[in-house]
């Protein structure tokens, strides 16, 4: 059983592992078994929200902090003086078990430092889903922390009772990973992902042949990348991530933004503010690129590397391609509908299901909670035809960005002039 | 105008619709057992619950709402919202005028706002299977207070069932007075009155569990621990988490009084 001592090790172990943003425990739909405990909802349930505003959906912790490596952007990076801990198998279990019953999480998030070699810490994660699942019939979600250079044994154990395992990429290009973490390879990071990817959908093909056949990561893998510690353009951030969708299957790709934590001269400084609406601004082309059918080329280009902070990159978009509009929102396809800055995803279904009844105006569109400020310059409407002014780029710009209001306009610099 | 008094339930209201369509009452107003100025009204009708009357408006809605329109009408009711029964009057009324399926015809005033009530109830349901926090007593019972927006408690029953099928628990509404047991086997729903004083720490080593302060410490020490104070966002912090459901939430309680 949990006791006192385990107080301690959570707030360290808790504390060195938020610096991981995903905390997603969507897609899995894992069902109760033979009436044990927990199931895992196709859709993820956020349990509560921390003063950042971030979701806690899981218990996520580090096995221990203990680490073998000497990542300049980590906590947990071998020179940095730090209390130190380490949980034991059970006690995770535990925690784990005593949490999900009171309906505190989803389900686990365990990660860890790397102590001894990758083999030895992944058998330690494996350890603990396994118990879980099979000693207390535990159908809650898990994600696992693939350690890069870990055997593909492990990695296919891990599989079988994760619902969702990620190798985090962490540095967005192989020099800044070399720059910044010596002892990592960019190699053992890409391996275990095209190995999970195999994987994945080979289970996925098997399922589809025969029911029975077992789960494999259900929910897929993720990565993460950390944001404005290095120079990398949003270009190259971008491009990245979208290799990964596209080559790797990944579900998500998270980006996360770097709070300073050291004092390493290859590092944005103590006190650096934190690269908020850059991250802000990528999730919003991530978004673009996964649900809203845009190309990683039409939202960052050469001659475009960064992403504009002060507007979003649909409405970047729009302002670069005034030619495509205005869009008549009651005969255009719900393709190029999703493609008008101020009308969103569900906008859009609302707006071509109730066209099937009378066309639209503007008042309708208003009572349909769109942005009819953002989006009017980019409209027609049928009858009577309104004439939109023949407004330029700039002028447009100028118009949408009087009547916002962003608490963070201050910050509307790029971060990195800070070396 | 026609004062039409029901007894506050589901079915109650429907009797109700089906006796203005059967009667040819005009101008009706609902009212939940006549909470409602009765003096400015020419007339009353009392409506008594008649299942076999409510069950042909049902079906009425049935053969004119997709699966998911039937589903989400009950759920309007269940929002609570001021006046919801006037407007979902509307709404059948529409839906009664016309052959075709009109659920999507947001431009339609009634048609949108049970869609707005429907989403209010359906976000309210999702918190709860969020919120709720279960405690654990001596003799091995989870449970745990809600005090939701909309009667959302049997949309969230079964959630709670097929999660936590292993052991027994109780939600309890101190809202609207009444809870859902779960014994291992079935659901049912109770109607008792708890004592929701403060808590004190001796009220919690008496009824409850011997780890589960213990377990209430630790979660609070993890949800301080996973916070990154340099990102702090207090106002994205109470838009995700309103303060009036801080009272249920055990992060959210200041500590407990030890004596």
């Amino acid at each position: 059983m949990v006791n006192e001592r385990v107080m301690e090790k959570l707030g360290i172990l808790a504390d060195a592992a938020k610096y991981d943003v995903s905390c997603s425990s969507a897609l899995s739909n894992r069902k109760n078994k033979d009436k044990g405990l927990g199931d895992a909802k196709g859709y993820g349930i956020c349990h509560s929200y921390t003063e950042d505003g971030r979701c806690v959906s899981l218990l996520k912790i580090l096995l221990t902090n203990h680490c073998i490596f000497d990542c300049a952007y980590c906590v947990s990076r071998k020179s940095n003086d730090i209390k130190r801990a380490a949980f034991t198998v059970d006690e995770v279990v535990d925690l784990t078990i005593g949490f999900y019953r009171r309906n505190y999480i989803e389900g686990l998030f365990l990660s860890s430092g790397i102590f001894d070699n990758a083999d030895y810490t992944m058998q330690r994660l494996v350890r603990i889903a396994k118990k879980l699942r099979l000693e207390q019939n535990f159908n809650g979600y898990i994600h696992l922390k693939a350690i890069p250079g870990a055997s593909d044994e492990l990695l296919k154990e891990a599989g079988m009772y994760a619902d969702r395992l990620s190798v985090n990429v962490e540095m967005p290009t192989e020099q800044s990973l070399k720059l910044l973490a010596p002892d990592k390879n960019h190699k053992d990071v890409i391996q275990p992902m095209e190995y999970l990817k195999n994987e994945i959908v080979g289970y996925k093909e098997e399922k589809k042949l025969n029911y029975k056949a077992p789960l494999f990561a259900p929910a897929g893998q993720s990565t993460q990348m950390v944001i404005g510690a290095t120079k990398e353009n949003d270009l190259e951030i971008l491009g990245m991530a979208d290799y990964f969708y596209q080559k790797m299957n990944m579900k998500r790709v998270y980006y996360s933004g770097y709070v300073p934590i050291s004092n390493d001269n290859r590092l944005p400084a103590i006190g650096t503010p934190v690269p908020i609406i850059r991250e802000n601004r990528l999730y919003q082309a991530d978004w673009l690129i996964r649900y809203y059918g845009f190309n990683v080329n039409e939202i960052v280009g050469l001659n475009q590397p960064n992403l504009d902070l002060d507007i979003d990159p649909k409405l970047g978009w729009a302002l670069r391609n005034l030619h495509q509009f205005p869009v008549d929102i009651n005969t255009a396809d719900i393709e190029l509908i999703k493609r008008i800055p101020g009308i969103g995803y569900l906008g859009a279904q609302k707006i071509v299901a109730a066209r099937k009844f009378k066309k639209l105006v503007p008042h309708d569109l208003q009572k349909f909670g769109i942005a009819y400020s953002r989006s009017q310059y980019f409209l027609a409407f049928a009858t009577p035809f309104q004439m939109q002014k023949d407004l330029t780029s700039i002028q447009i710009k100028d118009k949408i960005l009087n009547i916002q209001k962003s608490k963070y306009k201050n910050d509307f610099s790029n971060q990195l002039a800070l070396f | 105008m026609i004062l039409v008094i029901y007894d506050g339930t589901y079915e109650g209201w429907l009797t109700a619709v089906f006796e203005i369509y059967e009667y040819k009452l005009e101008d009706t107003v609902f009212s939940k057992n006549g909470a409602c100025d009765a003096l400015l009204f020419s007339s009353n009708h009392v409506v008594i619950t008649d299942f076999k009357k409510a069950n042909r408006v049902l079906n009425g809605l049935k053969q004119r709402l997709s699966a998911d329109g039937f589903s989400s009408f009950h759920k309007a009711f269940l929002s609570e919202v001021n006046h919801i029964e006037q407007t979902m009057f509307q709404f059948a009324q529409y839906i009664f005028s016309t052959t075709k399926n009109v659920e999507e015809d947001f431009s339609n005033a009634a048609v949108w706002d049970i869609r707005k009530a429907t989403r209010l109830t359906g976000k309210e349901a999702h918190r709860m299977e969020a919120f709720v926090r279960f405690k654990l007593t001596k003799d091995q019972l989870y449970y745990a207070i809600i005090e939701p927006e909309c009667d959302v408690l049997h949309l969230i029953e079964n959630h709670f069932k097929n999660r936590y099928a292993d052991q027994r628990w109780l939600i309890y509404d101190a809202k609207r007075k009444y809870g859902v047991y779960y014994d291992l086997e079935n659901l049912s729903t109770v109607e008792l009155e708890f004592n929701q004083g403060p808590v004190s720490s001796k009220f919690l080593t008496e009824i409850c569990d011997e780890q589960e302060e213990f377990f209430q410490n630790l979660w609070k020490r993890y949800f301080s621990s996973v916070n990154i104070e340099s990102r702090k966002n207090m106002k994205l912090h109470i838009q995700h988490m309103p303060k009036r459901y801080w009272r249920n939430l055990i992060e959210k309680i200041p500590p407990i009084n030890k004596k």
